[in-house]
Formats: structure tokens, C-alpha cells, sequence
């Protein structure tokens, strides 16, 4: 049996090692304490745990890295969800009168979710994904993160892969986490084109003028569509995909072309000339791209200042994959299949060192024990470039804070 | 100021407000030059809360006739675009009517009859501050109040002549930083493709405003304003949304101060029923207080769905029906409004259990995951707050449904094809539909509704205005049963939904060997036959 087979009832065996070893505990503390700078950052926020047969604890709290560590070794959750930092500690939330216990501040998070996409993926349904199916992932991220960047000025978004079909994004600038509920929904309304539930065929809707963000959006989705839409969704092939693609608009009409690429072309030639024939625009070409292929987003679970969503590096109770940073510059070769499962790792911690380990170990047995020898551990493992990204963006987070706090004392000076 | 509670009938309850304007207690002015400086602009920030004694039937008919106008303002915001030439019509008719000031000038002459600006000026600015003390208890209320106040300033600011509107934000110290000739002509095609009305020329002569994005989320959610680096680049034409911002930003604070020291003036045994009163008067029932509770049985839900449900409702049931499961959006919609019908906790648990069971979800997995939600809904979990049903406000603006929902309101929410089948379907007569497409197309979602249901009622004028599922239930049955309570009944006339026949043992009518003890019942059930078609 390949080592990358996971067996969920397998599961609790694995957790206490991974917490144990190989769970990244000091970055992750480090990025939910943000410096420490507000009072009580990290004691207010709510973690809450998934244990076994479902087992749903909301509410928990803790002072700091090593009561973390102490109690998700006790309770090994099979799933760990962050929420938000509350005016109080979570677990004492009982004690506060009622009403005055509340949501303070969060990540602005996006939840992407292929499920969403189901109308039009004809290679999978529901929870299954595959890599004909993922460029969506892929493309909702490039739309995503350039938007969240450029017009809306953050700088420090974090993508994870969910672990099983989905994608989450977590903006940690000091800014998005402050958002108010009507500011979260409106960033997740401008960024959401596709629009309607079961009841609506044609859910993106353009008028003139197309504003910048569409047209950069659109520039990421026309580099994916032939590749992706057209060979291999096969949209424009067989009689019945191509009724759902002219179900959007019925402008275009082909009857002897085979070749899908072709097909397209001569939509969108006749989308052209009705552009040019008629005064008021139609943009058909460009709403079937969107509808197919623009991000689909949750925006409820990027509204709710106190909505939970799956923390970084907790493991898919289903795949048994690993949450994982995404790295945005090797992006087009991100592959979820090849995200270490906790078997995978676990197994790695097993295998017989190399030498050039074993003289690193020997030297480093010379500093102090404990912190070190978990560094050790996950660097054996396929977790390793995982955590050093992650790492990474923590580190980015620090900088940018340091220079704030530089920036403020020298204005102070000034005065 | 003590005395005053008792000299006479006069109301000195803005006492509170003076707490944070000191200044202005102290200093007593002469009414004529405070009038001047406080009145000199048709359009208030109500930045100053009003400092003289008012008599208790100036105050009640003040809040009175604000109230008024406020749910003017509502339902044209229902009924009509709000940036309509309709919609601005019919405010600026319903502002004169009410007396409320819409004048940009002042003219000093009394007029021959009804007040004076300034004295329309003074009930713009007193009832304001009314309705602010009846307004600030509860969240629902202030928001509410918050929604409508602002409707109100935008339309009025809009309306304003551009020189009175450079006044406005002179006289109340508002300045927003623009942006430089060279950044405008860099930015120059990102501007003109951001907002609709703008073209390079009008870039040029324009003024652009740089401000945080939070401050303009209006123009942000709808896209209607460039984004760049964290700050949108308003032209001078929108500034109203940067105004308005400010507006419900203080709004919103002084509210919240408000409620804080609302005890003091509660105490007032004079103000506090009418105050009570006033807030009661904002959306008519909410539909939380069940007087049917326990009336209806859960085999009634399959042929009331047909006859008594709104189209929304409809929907959601038959959805529910044929996938046994609902998302998020769809439970608390369709949840809630089965709490209003009159189902009680136990069996809200066990239809949606049973329902639930039926698809991917077992026993283990409903009561583990669902089971919370719903106890949830009825105040048992969480916060313990006892929700109320959505209006059609609710379900119109909020949480659009997206990929696998079916909540949301089929008028606002349905592509017109789509929503023409169904009524097809449901035998609506085609000038009917025509008639409801064409409010659709209008956006009237409620007029719409309202349609459907007096199409699917047989009647001519339903003779009230739709704002709630519930009411739409209640009208229904009210309709089919002659004013009786929900009867308990044997199968639906129609058989629409295809009812099983293996009900519950709790309807006596399940029997229909029976004839005898059901007799009465059924010539009810022949009337609303009857009434249905």
C-alpha cells in the first residue's frame, strides 16, 4: 500500500502524533497573536474543535502558545475552526451578561467551495474534484488576491487549501480585521459577479461601462477559458452542454463547425458584429466566460465577523489532508492531490534518517531540547515546505508591523 | 428645568441630548437669532439637539406626522428605483403634503395658510429628535430608523441645488480630500469606466474625492466607484454617499448614547407609553407572537403550501420535499415563517427530521447538526433570542440566494422565463401573468405577490398591502376559511403536491369512514373550494 493512502478510521491513531510533532504551534501563535499589540488578541479568540462522532466544542480559549499546545494534545481534535476575537475569553462566555459578549474583530476570510461550481463542471459533482476541475481554484485565486491587493490595498493574504474541494483565503492586515459586518459584505458583494440560485439560468449580468475590476478579471479568466472551458470541460462539444452555454444568450448560432475552439470564435465574432450593429452593447461572449469560470464566493461565511472557518494545518477528517498554505508564486503548479496526507507525514517521521540528518541532529543536541526537536520533526516530512512558507508570511506580517510602530514613533518625535 | 415637567403640559425631555452640548444650555439665546443660526439651511445634519420646551401635543403630533413621513419614504423605497424621476416626485409631493420643509429659501411672509419654513424647519428638527428617543432601544428599531433617515437626507440632499449643497457641507465642517490634476489625468480611463454618468471631459471639470473604502460602501458594493490601494475616487456627483456616511455614522453613535440615558427619560410617566407606542407603530405585527400555536398539525403543511403558502414559501416546500434538505438560507427563511404559521418546537424538530432523514442525512447526523439551528430559532440555544419571522423586505434585500438555494423572494430572485413557467404551471391565467411580469419588470416585487395572490385567490382587490409572508398566510386563510382558525382538514382540494395518505392519527378527518364526524368540516372545506378557483 503506497504511504499517501489514507484510512480515516485510522485517524485517531495519527492525531497524537501530529500534535505531538508535527503541528507548526509557534508560527501559528505568532500569527494569531499579532504581536501582541492589542490587549488580550490571543486569549479572546474563539478556537473551536471537532472531535470524534462529531462532537462539536464551540468556545475555546486559551492564555497562551502552551496552554494551545497543552490542550490540543489532550483533546487531538480532528478538526480545528478559528473564529473570531471577542470582547471577553470564549470560554468563559457564560459568565459575561448576555449582550455584552460580542465579536470584535477577524480576518476578512473567503471561503471558496467547488460544490458551487456544480452547473458548470461536467467533470465531477459535488465534493469530488480532480485537476481538470481545479483551475477554477486557480483562477478564483489569481482574480482574488489581485483585487484584494490592488484595489482594496491588502497586503497580507494568506491562501489555504481547505483540504478536501475548496480554497480559503485570510486577509490579516490590521485594517481587515477591523471591518464592520457592512464593510465585509460590501468587499464581498464588489467581488462577487456571479449572481442567482436555482432559479436563474444566466447569473452574470454585464452594462457599460465594464468596470476596471471586470476587465482584470476578465484578463485572468480569457488565459484559463480555451484551455480549461473549451478542451477540457468540453463545453462547446456535445448537443447538450452547447444548449446550456446558448441557454445564456441566444445570439450565437453554428451549424457546420466541429472544433470547439472554432465554435468560440465564431460566438464571439457574432457577439462582435451584434456589438457593432446595434447601440446598446451585449457582452454575451464575456458573461458565459464569467458565468463559467469568475469565483464563486460564500459571502455569508465572509459577512459574519463571528463566522468559524477551518484553520490552517487542521487536517481534512475525510482525505486526511493537511490544510496548506498555498504559494501564490508556484501557483499554476499547485496540485491538491499532492498534498501530504497525516498518514503520509506520520510515516515520514518513521523512515530511517540520513546521515546528513543525524550530524545535523548531534549538533544540534547541543542546544536546548524541546522547541528544537519539533522544528526537527516536521522538517523530515513533506510538511516542511508547507510550514516555511506559512513561516514566511508571518514574518511578512512582523515586518510590516515593525514598520508602523516605527512610523508612529517617529511622528511622535516630530511633535 | 424641573419645574417644567410641571408648569402646564410642556415637555422638556431633550435634556438628555444637552448633556453633550453644554455650550448651548448655558448660552440662551434669543429664539429669533437661534432660529436664524440653526434654521438658516432647509436640510438639518442634526448635529444640535433642540433646547426649548415643547407643549405634549406639539411633540405627539410632531413624532406623529415624522412617523408618517418615514413610512412614506419605506414604501416608495419599495415601490419605486430611488433614483427614479418617479420616486423623486412622489417624495417631494408626500414631503409638502406632510409639512415638512423642502424649500431651499426662506420666505419670511406667514404664507395664508399652514406654517412657515421656519416652521417647518423647527418639526424637521424636533420630530427627528423624537422619534431618536423612540428609536434607539432595540436594534431592529434603530436600524430601521437609521434606513429610513437616510433615505430621506439622500433624497433631500440630492435635490439640493449645488450651491446650497457647498453650503451645507460648509455650515456643518465637512471637508473631503480631492485629488490632484496629474492623478486624474493618470487614472483618466479607470475613472470614466467606474461610474456610469461620467465621461473624460466631465472628469476634467469634476472634483474627485479620495477616501477610505469603508466610507463609501455603498458605491463599493455596487461597483460603482474606482478602487485603488484601499480608497475610492468619488466624483463630486456622488458625493452624497461620503455625506451620507457621516450622516448615518453620527446617527448611529448619538443612537446608541441615546438608549444610554433613555431610563432617565422613560421615567417620565407622560412620555413613556407614547414612546412605547411610537416604536410599536414601525412595521406593523412582526408575526413573532403566535396566537395559532399548536393549531396547525404537520400533515396540514403539504396542501396549505398549495393553497395559503406565498409563492416563496412554495417554493422552499418543494424544494424541501424533493432534495429532503435545505441550506442555511432556505431553513431560516422557510423555519421562521413555519414558527409564525403557528408550529411549535417539537414540530419544527420533527418535520424537518423527518424530512432530512429521507436524503443523505441519517437520524445521528440531523440531530447533531440540525437539530441545534432549529432549537436555535425558537430561542432555545445561543443567545436565546426568539426570532422573528422575515418580511418581504428582509427576504427581498438580504442574503441573495446563490448556487443550491431556493430561499429568496421568486419575484426579485427568479429569471422572468423561469418564474412565467412556474405560474403557468400553477394555472395563473395568461393576462395574469402578464400583469405580474410587468410589476416585476418594474421591480415591484410585493405588488407582484400581491397579484399572485389575488389571482390565486379569485378575487378582485385584496384590499390590504403585502409586507410579510405571514401576512400573506394569514390573509389567505382568512380568505379561504371565513376567519376561522387554521382548520384541521382531510386532503387538499387540489392534491397538488401529492399528498401522502399515511397522515398522522391526530386529524380526525384522516378517516374518511368516517363521514359523520367530519360533516361540518366538509362543507368548510367545499366553501374554500370554492372560494379557490
Amino acid at each position: 500500500m503506497p504511504v499517501s493512502d489514507y484510512d480515516p478510521t485510522s485517524l485517531p491513531d495519527l492525531l497524537p502524533l501530529y500534535y505531538r510533532r508535527l503541528f507548526p504551534f509557534s508560527p501559528y501563535y505568532r500569527w494569531l497573536n499579532y504581536g501582541g499589540v492589542t490587549k488580550n488578541y490571543f486569549q479572546n479568540r474563539e478556537f473551536s474543535f471537532t472531535l470524534r462522532d462529531d462532537i462539536y466544542v464551540r468556545y475555546q480559549s486559551f492564555s497562551n502558545q502552551s496552554e494551545l499546545e497543552k490542550e490540543m494534545q489532550k483533546m487531538n481534535p480532528y478538526k480545528i475552526d478559528i473564529g473570531a476575537v471577542y470582547s471577553h475569553r470564549p470560554n468563559q462566555h457564560n459568565t459575561v451578561k448576555s449582550g455584552s459578549f460580542q465579536a470584535l474583530e477577524k480576518e476578512l476570510v473567503f471561503d471558496i467551495d467547488m460544490t458551487d461550481y456544480d452547473d458548470v463542471r461536467s467533470c465531477c459533482s459535488a465534493a469530488d474534484i480532480c485537476s481538470k476541475c481545479w483551475t477554477l481554484m486557480t483562477i478564483a485565486i489569481r482574480i482574488l488576491d489581485r483585487a484584494l491587493r490592488e484595489d482594496f490595498g491588502f497586503r497580507h493574504c494568506l491562501w489555504v487549501y481547505s483540504g478536501r474541494r475548496g480554497v480559503h483565503c485570510w486577509v490579516c492586515d490590521p485594517a481587515a480585521r477591523k471591518l464592520s459586518v457592512a464593510a465585509r459584505s460590501a468587499v464581498a458583494e464588489y467581488l462577487s459577479l456571479v449572481k442567482g440560485g436555482e432559479e436563474t439560468v444566466k447569473k452574470v449580468q454585464l452594462s457599460d461601462p465594464i468596470h476596471p475590476f471586470i476587465k482584470e478579471s476578465l484578463m485572468v479568466v480569457e488565459r484559463y477559458f480555451s484551455q480549461y472551458a473549451l478542451a477540457g470541460q468540453d463545453i462547446l462539444s456535445n448537443k447538450e452542454s452547447v444548449d446550456k452555454v446558448l441557454a445564456l444568450d441566444l445570439v450565437a448560432y453554428f451549424q457546420s463547425e466541429k472544433n470547439p475552439t472554432k465554435r468560440w470564435e465564431r460566438l464571439k465574432s457574432l457577439v462582435h458584429q451584434k456589438r457593432t450593429s446595434s447601440k446598446k452593447a451585449t457582452h454575451a461572449d464575456k458573461e458565459i466566460m464569467l458565468q463559467y469560470c469568475y469565483p464563486r464566493l460564500d459571502v455569508n461565511v465572509s459577512k459574519g465577523v463571528n463566522h468559524l472557518l477551518k484553520s490552517p494545518f487542521s487536517v481534512h477528517p475525510k482525505t486526511g489532508r493537511i490544510s496548506v498554505p498555498i504559494d501564490l508564486r508556484e501557483l499554476d503548479q499547485f496540485d491538491p492531490f499532492q498534498v501530504p496526507t497525516i498518514s503520509l507525514i506520520c510515516e515520514e517521521l518513521d523512515r530511517p534518517r540520513s546521515t546528513e540528518e543525524e550530524a545535523e541532529e548531534t549538533k544540534e543536541n547541543e542546544k536546548d531540547a524541546g522547541e528544537k526537536r519539533k522544528i526537527r520533526d516536521y522538517k523530515r516530512t513533506s510538511l516542511a515546505k508547507y510550514v516555511k512558507l506559512f513561516d514566511s508570511f508571518v514574518e511578512g506580517l512582523e515586518r510590516s508591523r515593525k514598520g508602523e510602530l516605527l512610523k508612529k514613533s517617529d511622528l511622535q518625535k516630530e511633535f | 428645568m424641573q419645574a417644567n415637567l410641571f408648569q402646564g403640559r410642556r415637555v422638556s425631555c431633550f435634556r438628555r441630548f444637552q448633556a453633550h452640548n453644554m455650550q448651548f444650555t448655558k448660552r440662551k439665546k434669543a429664539i429669533g437669532n437661534y432660529q436664524a443660526e440653526l434654521y438658516g439651511h432647509c436640510l438639518q445634519f442634526y448635529g444640535q439637539p433642540p433646547v426649548e420646551n415643547i407643549s405634549l401635543s406639539e411633540f405627539e403630533t410632531f413624532a406623529v406626522e415624522r412617523l408618517k413621513l418615514l413610512k412614506t419614504v419605506e414604501n416608495l423605497g419599495v415601490s419605486y428605483v430611488k433614483t427614479s424621476e418617479q420616486y423623486k416626485k412622489k417624495m417631494e409631493v408626500e414631503i409638502s403634503s406632510l409639512n415638512f420643509p423642502y424649500r431651499t429659501e426662506v420666505d419670511d411672509r406667514k404664507p395664508l395658510t399652514g406654517p412657515t419654513e421656519y416652521e417647518k424647519r423647527r418639526k424637521d428638527h424636533i420630530s427627528h429628535f423624537i422619534l431618536r428617543l423612540a428609536y434607539c432601544q432595540t436594534e431592529d428599531l434603530r436600524r430601521w430608523f437609521i434606513q429610513q433617515e437616510m433615505d430621506l437626507f439622500r433624497y433631500r440632499f440630492t435635490d439640493l441645488p449645488s450651491k446650497f449643497k457647498s453650503d451645507f457641507l460648509h455650515r456643518n465642517n465637512l471637508h473631503y480630500d480631492t485629488i490632484s490634476s496629474e492623478e486624474k489625468e493618470n487614472l483618466m480611463d479607470k475613472l470614466v469606466h467606474s461610474t456610469f454618468t461620467v465621461s473624460g471631459t466631465t472628469v476634467v471639470e469634476q472634483d474627485f474625492y479620495k477616501v477610505p473604502f469603508q466610507d463609501a460602501l455603498d458605491l463599493v458594493r455596487t461597483r460603482k466607484v474606482f478602487l485603488k490601494g484601499g480608497y475610492a475616487y468619488i466624483p463630486h456627483q456622488d458625493i452624497v454617499t461620503i455625506v451620507l456616511n457621516d450622516f448615518r455614522t453620527r446617527l448611529s453613535k448619538a443612537l446608541a448614547l441615546t438608549a444610554r440615558s433613555l431610563p432617565a427619560v422613560q421615567s417620565d410617566e407622560r412620555l413613556q407609553p407614547l414612546l412605547s407606542h411610537l416604536s410599536h407603530a414601525y412595521v406593523g405585527q412582526d408575526y413573532s407572537i403566535q396566537k395559532n400555536v399548536g393549531k396547525i398539525s404537520l400533515e396540514q403543511i403539504d396542501p396549505l403550501s398549495a393553497k395559503s403558502f406565498p409563492l416563496c414559501m412554495r417554493q422552499l416546500h418543494k424544494a424541501l420535499r424533493e432534495n429532503h434538505h435545505l441550506r442555511h438560507g432556505g431553513r431560516m427563511q422557510y423555519g421562521l415563517f413555519l414558527k409564525g404559521i403557528g408550529l411549535t418546537l417539537d414540530q419544527a424538530l420533527q418535520f424537518w427530521r423527518a424530512e432530512f432523514v429521507k436524503g443523505k442525512v441519517d437520524a445521528d447526523k440531523f440531530d447533531k447538526a440540525y437539530a441545534y439551528s432549529i432549537r436555535h430559532m425558537f430561542g432555545k440555544e445561543g443567545k436565546r433570542t426568539d426570532y422573528t419571522p422575515y418580511s418581504c423586505m428582509k427576504v427581498i434585500l438580504s442574503n441573495p440566494p446563490s448556487q443550491g438555494d431556493y430561499h429568496g423572494c421568486p419575484f426579485r430572485h427568479s429569471d422572468p422565463e423561469l418564474l412565467k413557467q412556474k405560474l403557468q404551471s400553477f394555472k395563473i391565467s395568461p393576462a395574469g401573468i402578464n400583469q405580474i411580469l410587468e410589476l416585476v419588470k418594474g421591480m415591484h416585487y410585493q405588488l407582484a405577490c400581491q397579484k399572485y395572490f389575488e389571482l390565486t385567490h379569485g378575487i378582485e382587490d385584496s384590499g390590504f398591502s403585502l409586507n410579510h409572508p405571514n401576512q400573506y398566510f394569514v390573509e389567505s386563510q382568512r380568505l379561504l376559511t371565513g376567519g376561522k382558525e387554521v382548520k384541521r382538514e382531510a386532503d387538499t382540494p387540489r392534491g397538488g403536491q401529492g399528498v401522502p395518505a399515511n397522515k398522522g392519527a391526530d386529524a380526525p378527518l384522516d378517516k374518511p369512514a368516517n363521514p359523520a364526524q367530519a360533516a361540518a368540516e366538509v362543507t368548510e372545506d367545499l366553501d374554500s373550494l370554492f372560494q379557490d378557483d
